[in-house]
């Protein structure tokens, strides 16, 4: 790998010893001994498992749980239902006011996604609690179900979740987190052509080698000890202390390494109920997320539709841009609201276009919720304005790297939502990019800068 | 639950423990001999995390029932470095940043081990093809195949393509 | 009825950190009697490495080498808060708040060593291997080690800091959506050459070549991990994965890693990474963060070098042969209408 030293020399100055060097990675050796400690790498003596009964459902409503026959099966120690948590609901960042709170920890009237948590079963084996969990019954009405996420937000369609009266966040800027710079349909009026694409991607699974899960042991000094492969300690911690109404003092948190996250695993979906476990039976209680648990159970990427409809002078200038951009955040809000804000302020991508206008909703629909995932907000948006990029510049029959040349970024350019560019780069990786890869551009692009306007 | 007696020999040591019928190879290296080295990734023989030699072959202990290894020689990353010293696959992997978790690094290591005892220099495809059953979601592959390729001796690269493939990654 | 090449380009930025309520980091440095230094955190280590390059912006800070700096982290009892590791933010934000413990860490060491050498402590250098000596006159030095055990055992002092990176909440403008998510951006440009097979509609991505723009390279060796890693990462995004491969229809929902594909350790691409760098005013020593960067300039570049090779747009993520089979034969037919 090489480092392009020429590039932006003067504000590189640094005289350094250890900033620079490749040092050899504190873990590697750990890791190649295998004595690295994930959550799961450790031997509790009398260790519970808790396996989870998941609604067979999209939508239902829950009319009644019977449990006795798991309560009844060898081995099983404890059934939870949502009657047992302290306070039944994720509370995301309510401490510094940040919600919604729409998720239960257990479901209880109704049940809003296929295989939504409602019973968790805590046994002394694996298999004890596998067999118990099928033994619990639960019996459901079932609800017409919404899967798209412009079929969510007509009138007539299936309502998600209550607490939010309609299938969308209501940001305070309304149905969508709002971007608005100059005047779009001045600028459409002023273009020589305008395109409108659309956009779609899949929900996509962080799938880490290691999956989701915790190790909750009663310790000394009347404390809860959780391991965990968390990405968030405190986050996960407080979220906790708050559902099981537990002084944060009694809980203690150890993470260390975690076998991948890439956004996975900063939910909290299994500390506070494990939690709960180990505090109900005063045992220590394991609640490790099999595979199809980590592929269907834990959040994946929202899927997202993006609308861009561009208004193009001949010379190969945007002069205007609108974007639609729908989060499919499946059937609660978890950290979508704000990944759907993320995206308001990533597009309309590293550009300076004058008009601009960018509505991105928060969808609700009948599927397993969304979350963050590497690119968080960004990924998809971007896949959306490089091939919008491609197909304009071929519009104007302009070399798709030129044509990115003329629309880039530099520093003091405004941006859409109000902040001045600052140390952009855009520039300068496509101009080493065209060198290297040998894509000719024009010699006036290569000497252009991020650094000032001209030309 | 009825226990059957089980013996095999792990890293060079004679285990004999009794067992609930049924258990697989991987619970009991973890849980039993306390060998937490192989992983638990998936349970179903799709991730490679659990990868061990058994009498010299990778084998997935996750989809392995210990009852079918009596008599059996089993080899961990437990058993990979005498004394202080790393095993060459494991100072190469050191030597080419090719671990981030380091959560699949227990199963590559083995499953390298099992093609290097057999084939002492494999090209690229032979390395690519004994590592196929293993995942890793944060490496991108390209280290690790390196890295086995440096150990697997002098002709490392292998012909034009491949060296000019393994010189572009540097 | 051929295998066709193409070749596409996508550039990109991406915001370093997060805002979702502020953004703040703490970090405590103490020494130990005899001059290594304990860094707590409860910053988590996804396999990124932060426990490694937080310990060299650590031995940077003080001026001793890396192996001096012990990194203990992920635990609630011993390090202080840390929102987090994600949203690209754990080196720029757990780094900064490690230089600001360290520098006052070292400011203390210095003193105690000035104390030792008679001068004033203005007047000391740390030679980045283990020793403290005056300007100018490198036979008047003391080891690191000597200050430590005299700061423990003779002075009574403390040689610890305290460090706080804080990014204050920006609540957006209801109206036009003025806000402030990020303070610093890097960039990428990627050039994705492809073969498509018209008959199958599999595509083999043959080559990447990636510009990286991501502040201050700290550890080289460990940004090539993530970029080379990523990389992987977007391409499988562009081609395979999905939990949903009907979305929006929940039919055929994959299951385990026999359903669920991602790029095969036997399909890489040539892949070529080449950084600059235009250090962050606000990051440690100009660092960015480009842990999720690096998997999305691929996708669109492979997207855009499929519409060169055979001339199809498939606008919807993963690009699978069905839906470029489909595509090729609606062009076909339009053709031949």
């Amino acid at each position: 790998m090489e480092i392009s030293k020429s590039y932006f020399a003067d504000e590189r100055h640094g005289d350094f010893k250890e900033i620079g060097q490749s040092r050899q990675r504190s873990d590697t050796a750990g890791h190649v001994r295998g004595i690295t400690p994930f959550y799961a790498d450790r031997h509790v003596p009398g260790l519970l498992h808790l396996r989870m009964v998941r609604s067979p459902h999209h939508h239902a409503r829950i009319l009644r749980i019977d449990a006795s026959a798991a309560e009844r099966h060898p081995g099983v120690k404890r059934v939870i239902t949502a009657m047992d948590v302290p306070h039944n609901v994720y509370t995301v960042l309510s401490l510094i006011n940040i919600g919604p709170e729409d998720e239960p920890v257990l479901a209880f009237d109704k049940v809003r996604w296929l295989g939504e948590p409602v019973v968790a079963v805590v046994a002394d084996s694996e298999r004890s609690a596998y067999e118990a969990a099928a033994l619990v019954r639960v019996d459901y009405e079932e609800l017409p179900a919404v899967f798209d996420v412009e079929d969510a937000l007509k009138p007539g369609a299936p309502l998600v979740n209550e607490y939010h009266g309609q299938n969308y966040y209501r940001y305070d800027s309304g149905a969508s987190r709002k971007v608005r710079l100059g005047d779009v349909e001045a600028g459409f009026q002023k273009a020589d052509y305008i395109i409108e694409e659309r956009y779609d991607s899949s929900p996509i699974e962080h799938a880490p080698t290691e999956t989701t899960g915790c190790i909750a042991v009663p310790d000394q000094n009347n404390r809860l000890t959780c391991y965990t492969g968390t990405q968030a300690i405190f986050f996960t911690l407080d979220n906790a202390s708050i559902i099981l109404d537990v002084p944060g003092q009694r809980l203690h948190f150890v993470g260390g390494t975690a076998g991948g996250g890439f956004g996975g695993k900063v939910d909290c979906t299994v500390e506070p109920i494990t939690l709960l476990a180990a505090m109900l039976t005063g045992r220590p209680v394991a609640f490790i997320y099999n595979r199809y648990e980590e592929m269907q159970i834990s959040s994946a990427r929202a899927a997202e539709r993006i609308y861009i409809k561009d208004g193009l002078t001949k010379d190969g200038r945007i002069v205007a841009r609108r974007v639609r951009c729908y989060v499919d955040s499946g059937a609660y809000s978890r950290h979508s609201p704000y990944g759907a804000q993320k995206a308001a302020a990533h597009f309309p991508g590293p550009y300076t276009i004058p008009n601009v206008e960018i509505d991105c909703y928060c969808v609700y629909t009948n599927r397993t919720p969304s979350s963050a995932m590497r690119g968080f907000g960004v990924t998809i948006a971007d896949f959306a304005l490089e091939v919008q990029m491609d197909k304009l510049a071929r519009l104007v029959a302009m070399d798709p790297l030129e044509f990115r040349f003329i629309n880039a970024y530099r520093d003091g350019d405004m941006k859409a939502h109000r902040q001045l560019t600052e140390g952009a780069a855009l520039i300068e990786c496509m101009q080493e990019a065209s060198t290297w890869a040998n894509w000719p551009v024009d010699s006036r692009y290569l000497k252009m800068s991020s650094r000032e306007r001209k030309g | 639950m009825t226990k059957v007696p089980v013996q095999m020999t792990v890293n060079g040591e004679e285990r004999a423990e009794f067992v609930d019928s049924g258990m697989t190879l991987l619970k009991f290296l973890r849980d039993k001999i306390g060998d937490l080295t192989a992983k638990a990734g998936c349970l179903q023989g799709t991730c490679g995390t659990c990868t061990v030699l058994i009498d010299g072959e990778p084998r997935l202990a996750c989809v392995t029932l210990v009852e079918d290894c009596r008599s059996g020689t089993i080899e961990t990353v437990s058993g990979l470095s005498e004394d202080a010293e790393l095993h060459p696959l494991q100072q190469a992997l050191l030597d080419h940043f090719a671990a981030q978790c380091g959560f699949c690094t227990p199963g590559m290591l083995m499953a390298a081990k099992a093609l290097l005892d057999s084939n002492p220099h494999p090209d690229r495809a032979e390395v690519e093809d004994a590592l196929s059953g293993n995942i890793c979601r944060c490496t991108g592959y390209e280290p690790i195949i390196r890295a086995v390729l440096s150990v697997s001796g002098s002709n490392a690269c292998g012909d034009t393509a491949e060296r000019e493939r393994c010189d572009g990654n540097k | 009825m051929a295998k066709q090449r193409g070749r596409g380009v996508a550039a990109v930025n991406y915001p370093t950190g997060m805002n979702l309520g502020g953004d703040p980091t703490q970090a405590l440095v103490h020494s130990t009697p005899t001059g290594n230094f304990i860094v707590s955190l409860s910053s988590v280590d996804l396999g990124q490495g932060i426990k490694s390059v937080v310990a060299q912006i650590c031995a940077e800070t003080l001026g001793v080498p890396t192996e001096r700096v012990i990194v203990d982290t992920a635990d609630s009892d011993t390090g202080p808060h840390c929102m987090g590791t994600f949203a690209s933010r754990g080196t720029h934000r757990a780094g900064n708040a490690v230089i600001a413990a360290a520098k006052e860490a070292r400011a203390v060491m210095l003193e105690v060593a000035a104390d030792m050498l008679e001068a004033d402590s203005r007047d000391l250098q740390t030679d980045g291997d283990g020793n403290i000596h005056i300007v100018g006159v490198p036979g008047k030095s003391v080891s690191v080690t000597d200050v430590a055990l005299a700061a423990h055992f003779q002075q009574g002092r403390s040689i610890s800091g305290r460090g706080m990176f804080f990014i204050p909440r920006s609540y957006p403008s209801p109206t036009d959506g003025a806000m402030k998510p990020s303070t610093c951006y890097a960039h990428a440009c990627t050039i994705a050459e492809v073969e498509v097979d018209t008959e199958t509609g599999e595509v083999d991505v043959l080559s990447l070549k990636s510009v990286y723009e991501v502040g201050r390279a700290l550890n080289p060796k460990m940004v090539e991990q993530q970029l080379v890693g990523g990389t992987w990462m977007g391409v499988s995004h562009a081609l395979y994965e999905t939990t949903e491969p009907y979305y929006p229809a929940r039919d055929h929902a994959c299951r385990d890693f026999n359903e669920y594909l991602m790029l095969g350790i036997g399909d890489l691409p040539k892949t070529e990474i080449r950084v600059i760098e235009r250090p962050a005013p606000d990051g440690p020593f100009g660092a960015k963060g480009l842990g999720e960067m690096c998997a999305n300039a691929p996708i669109p570049a492979v997207a855009n070098a499929i519409f060169d090779a055979v001339g199809v747009r498939v606008d919807s993520l993963p690009i699978s042969p069905e839906k470029i089979l489909r595509a090729l034969l609606a062009k076909e037919s339009s053709a031949a209408a």
